[in-house]
């Protein structure tokens, strides 16, 4: 890199980088800054404030680190289920197999409920999505994709349309139609695109927009009509692995999870990462809000599930037993909050008491892992998909 | 350069912790409170909680009917 000429006043130590050489005597707002050319150039052309280095920015990263922990354990005065103690325990719950959903022709991935509480679609690594009557076990629609693995699958709000994607590194929407005639791959229309496997996908409240998680790292919000990318959300190091909207009306944040063991929550608006949780010990599989919107679950390959309280701006419980050794893959909580029903992959899901923090039961059946657990809208019944190619409906 | 754009990401990591650091936190004690609050007020609307009778659950096996 060629210097400049220039008429050199002085010569000495570079205020920046220390080393003897000509200065340029320069002002930055009436001060007198005495740097050798070469820092001047790196200023310049790094935006860099008078005296940062990258030295200097590590430094302040990892003090600022401190800061962050310092500030998030002062507030830790008393645990959850501390609080908690007064509530009553729960009494035993009768949950049973109530409708086993065959037809699927390999592992079922993922699964999603309607609005109208009784119709499911659910997405299987054999290439399918089905859309059930979870009342009569009726298959209503069958959609066949190009690929493999179709990893995530999410209903419309208004129950016309899916969207599914997967290995093929696409979300694509399929609208639903009453004809049973109709050729419904042939409408399909393919509306994200990642440079990676899409893990996670989610209409926003309306049919318009649709958010997915991916593997590059990265989520990304869509316009279903046009296809045209309004946000992208970058902070994950790793692969994301799951996503969810919170729950309100007028919300726009959500929460991702994902490899790189940190669950972050986004503002959907502006693209910022709001805050981020770390304290996962292996990957994050699966992200789900409380009904409240105030606090958010994560399921995780270290076999536990921990609870994270968004205003407190940390972790509040873990849920956690010597005895479940294998991983969590999904997670979602009952209609009140108070149960928290997660998919292992030991082939059996676990219910939480969210607040005291033990297992209130067991829910076997399955006969291979759990991929995904998902309450109805309403909370009557709670669906499970699993790698043994069948769904379970429980109630 | 690999310095400079390793420069480029560590800012973006310090802003990010500024930004991190200079939200409002609420104390765990209060926020576990609004949480249980939350439980305690939609506990009776929980079906899956307090457990539904077969006659309103639509997933439950009903009695067969049978004609007369």
């Amino acid at each position: 890199m060629c210097d400049q000429t220039f008429m050199a006043a002085t010569f000495g130590p570079c205020d920046s980088c220390g080393k003897a050489s000509p200065l340029m005597n320069i002002y930055i707002k009436s001060e007198a800054i005495n740097y050798c050319s070469f820092c001047v150039e790196m200023m310049a052309c790094q935006q860099l404030q008078k005296g940062e280095t990258l030295q200097s920015l590590k430094k302040e990263s990892d003090s600022l680190k401190k800061k962050l922990e310092e500030e998030r354990g002062k507030l830790n005065d008393v645990e959850l289920h501390q609080v908690a103690e007064k509530v009553e325990v729960l009494s035993s719950l009768s949950i049973k197999t109530r409708r086993v959903l065959k037809g699927h022709g390999n592992k079922v991935l993922c699964v999603d409920w309607c609005k109208d509480k009784r119709r499911l679609v659910s997405s299987s690594q054999d290439g399918k999505a089905i859309v059930w009557d979870a009342f009569t076990l009726n298959k209503e629609h069958g959609v066949t994709l190009p690929c493999t693995w179709v990893m995530a699958c999410a209903y419309a709000p208004s129950g016309c349309a899916v969207a599914c994607g997967g290995l093929d590194n696409k979300c694509s929407v399929v609208p639903l139609s009453l004809d049973k005639n109709e050729n419904l791959a042939a409408k399909k229309k393919s509306v994200a695109m990642h440079t990676n496997y899409v893990s996670g996908c989610t209409f926003t409240n309306s049919d318009m927009q649709l958010l997915t998680s991916s593997g590059d790292g990265t989520c990304a919000l869509w316009d279903v009509e046009s296809g045209q990318l309004l946000q992208s959300f970058h902070g994950h190091t790793a692969d994301v692995l799951s996503l969810d909207l919170a729950p309100s009306e007028t919300g726009n944040t959500f929460v991702s999870g994902g490899c790189d063991m940190k669950a972050n929550v986004w503002d959907m608006r502006s693209g910022q990462n709001i805050q981020s949780f770390e304290s996962h010990e292996s990957d994050i599989n699966c992200v789900r809000y409380y009904p409240s919107g105030d606090a958010f679950a994560s399921a995780s390959d270290d076999a536990t599930c921990r609870f994270y309280d968004l205003r407190a701006d940390r972790e509040v419980a873990v849920y956690q037993k010597d005895s479940v050794i294998f991983g969590a893959s999904s997670v979602d909580f009952s209609l009140s909050g108070r149960l928290l029903f997660a998919g292992y992959n030991d082939y059996t899901i676990n219910v939480w008491d969210v607040l005291k923090g033990t297992r209130v039961s067991i829910l076997f059946g399955h006969e291979n892992r759990v991929s995904r657990v998902r309450v109805s809208p309403d909370g009557t019944a709670l669906c499970s998909a699993s790698w043994d190619n069948t769904l379970r409906i429980w109630a | 350069m690999s310095s400079s754009s390793s420069i480029v990401a560590m800012k973006k990591v310090v802003q990010q912790l500024r930004y991190e650091a200079s939200i409002n936190r609420v104390k765990v004690s209060q926020a576990a409170a609004e949480l249980q609050q939350f439980c305690m007020n939609n506990a009776t609307q929980d079906p899956l909680l307090t457990g539904m009778s077969s006659s309103t659950n639509p997933f439950r096996p009903q009695k067969v009917c049978s004609f007369l």
